[in-house]
């Protein structure tokens, strides 16, 4: 369709980008000020790879979100819907002044994902399920000649789930280079720290037959670079090793160690949202 | 006096006897019909497609057909991701993988958004000789209690081409339950019509209903056969589509009968048996129930004739509790 823009520049916009990440990290602490709580640590480290996907990478539209043609994003841990919810409402697919309501009840910014919300493509949360709906997903695409792309995003401890190895198996057996998978390593999980040791992960996938890259998934050049690299053919699907930081870019949230789901005092925010805005 | 031992058959469905014609691989050649109409179905397996019929869907559109090896978890979400590329896809394994193995996928990947998948199950209850691990005894029960799933059990060829075509049509997810390889046709494919969602009498009597799914419809019209002989008037209601559940018709038909009797190849507890029961209490038709199923237990190995005549899973078997639930 001609809604979708053709293909991603060759060159990104870094400093952009990076605004964007803020942008999406000022909203989530928005968000999560409402109930004051939630995976708001998870959020903010993924929030450079997302705002990379969402306004770089992405063959999609948020004008035509059921466009057949379009690239997907999956988000796996639907627990992270608070970085999800950013990335859309600074698209325009819903207003930002519907961010207060997250995680209230009957709002569409639920703590985790139904892909009743517009611009969700498949119901997270229960790990384990993204990456075999992305292969699913990615066969249906090619069945029909479509040079969509599915990127599904999956994180350490999902990789604890065995039917994460049976989708991984399953992906490069059916040599699918129209799958890119964004795992995200921020090494904690619901009791801490990952509770089951799963490095070396690059390896891992390289094992099962899938063209790693493993990056600083903080750093905006090294995400841009890792995807533009990823758009590469080669009937084998690629998979980005994200090594980020959880609470990225509000330091106090980044020094609460291990915190898998965060809870902040309501006199806290305004320090919290004060500490992004002065960091770079 | 020495007998010949009944041998269970290697992975394979035990031949029941009888001596109504059989249809070779009913399902998959369904299929490919299913597929010449619509365009849109692609073949799915899990390391069973030679044991549930689908290789001959294979051998047509060998592009349209992934086998993603012994990950059934894997089989139902990358079916859920296909339907939501616009195809349609037909994922087969034994019912008790599919169920026991991947229900979180089937209820969340799946029915949640009742995205278009269909699930297909071979070896229903007591058709293997194979014990706990292959006997789907539950997976109805399972299947009943997850939201928006349609849950279906075949009685025979006719059901299965008629099935096929039914679900491919429908949009949604859908659990049916498979018989393979040589299938018995039971019923007249000219005068019997499936419909989703729908009960269907059979045969009419004035003594007792028996209501049956799957392939106990076949004994349950054996049985009313042997009943009459006996000067007992046995109806028959045939139930395939075990969820939704058509209630008002199950009510209507035990309500001209004095006693019920319910067939399946399937834990009572949970199944049919209990499903008539609640139905005809919330109805008001108060009359005796008797059952025919499998008990709560896991049932051991051996042949699938010896193991349905132990259950009870007969024609016998049936007639035995019409006498018992009309207390002749």
């Amino acid at each position: 369709m001609a809604s979708l823009p053709n293909h991603p520049p060759a060159q990104a916009d870094i400093a952009a980008l990076k605004a964007r990440a803020k942008r999406m990290r000022n909203h989530m602490l928005v968000m999560a000020r409402g109930p004051g709580q939630g995976y708001i640590g998870q959020g903010l480290g993924i929030a450079d790879v997302l705002a990379a996907i969402y306004f770089h990478e992405l063959r999609w539209s948020p004008e035509h979100l059921d466009d057949p043609e379009r690239d997907r994003f999956l988000l796996s841990t639907g627990h992270y819907s608070v970085a999800l919810w950013a990335a859309l409402a600074e698209a325009g697919v819903f207003p930002l002044d519907e961010l207060p309501s997250y995680g209230a009840d009957d709002s569409r910014l639920q703590m985790s994902t139904l892909d009743t919300t517009p611009g969700v493509e498949i119901i997270g949360g229960s790990l384990g399920h993204g990456l075999g709906q992305g292969v699913g997903m990615a066969l249906g695409l090619r069945l029909r000649g479509s040079n969509a792309r599915i990127f599904c995003e999956l994180s350490d401890g999902e990789l604890q789930e065995g039917s994460t190895w049976e989708a991984a198996m399953s992906g490069s057996n059916f040599g699918l280079d129209n799958l890119i998978a964004l795992i995200d390593c921020n090494g904690i999980q619901a009791d801490g720290d990952l509770v089951i040791d799963i490095e070396p992960v690059a390896d891992k996938w390289r094992a099962f037959g899938w063209q790693v890259q493993e990056i600083d998934g903080n750093d905006m050049k090294e995400v841009t670079d890792a995807l533009q690299a990823a758009r590469t053919k080669g009937s084998r699907p690629h998979a980005i090793v994200l090594r980020t930081k959880p609470g990225k870019g509000v330091p106090t949230l980044e020094q609460r160690e291990k915190a898998h789901f965060v809870r902040v005092d309501p006199d806290e925010w305004d320090a919290l949202i004060r500490e992004l805005k002065d960091h770079n | 006096m020495t007998t010949t031992p009944n041998y269970s058959k290697a992975m394979g469905v035990d031949e029941l006897v009888g001596s109504r014609p059989v249809v070779d691989a009913p399902f998959g050649n369904a299929l490919i019909a299913a597929h010449k109409r619509r365009g849109d179905i692609v073949g799915l397996t899990a390391d069973l497609g030679k044991y549930t019929d689908i290789l001959t869907f294979r051998d047509a559109y060998p592009d349209r057909f992934f086998n993603v090896g012994m990950a059934e978890q894997n089989l139902v979400a990358v079916a859920a991701g296909l339907a939501r590329t616009g195809t349609v896809p037909f994922a087969t394994t034994y019912g008790v993988f599919a169920t026991r193995r991947a229900y979180d996928f089937i209820a969340i990947a799946c029915a949640h958004s009742n995205v278009n998948v269909k699930i297909v199950a071979g070896l229903p209850g007591l058709t293997t000789g194979y014990g706990g691990t292959h006997q789907a005894i539950e997976d109805v029960a399972l299947m009943r209690m997850v939201p928006n799933l349609v849950v279906i059990d075949p009685c025979d060829a006719t059901d299965i081409e008629q099935i096929t075509h039914a679900v491919a049509d429908y949009q949604g997810s859908v659990y049916m339950r498979l018989l393979r390889g040589k299938v018995r046709r039971v019923l007249d494919s000219q005068r019997y019509t499936f419909i989703l969602g729908k009960a269907s009498v059979l045969k009419e009597g004035t003594d007792v209903g028996i209501i049956s799914t799957g392939l106990m419809t076949e004994q349950a019209l054996d049985a009313a056969t042997t009943l009459a002989h006996e000067g007992i008037s046995a109806g028959v209601l045939h139930v395939p589509t075990l969820k939704p559940f058509d209630g008002d018709a199950v009510a209507e038909f035990a309500s001209r009968y004095a006693a019920v009797v319910t067939a399946e190849n399937h834990v009572i507890r949970g199944g049919l048996g209990t499903q008539v029961r609640e139905c005809l209490f919330d109805a008001g038709v108060v009359r005796p129930v008797r059952s025919v199923g499998i008990a709560d237990a896991f049932i051991e190995l051996g042949a699938s004739q010896t193991l349905m005549e132990r259950s009870g899973l007969t024609t016998m078997g049936i007639a035995l509790k019409a006498r018992e639930a009309l207390a002749r």
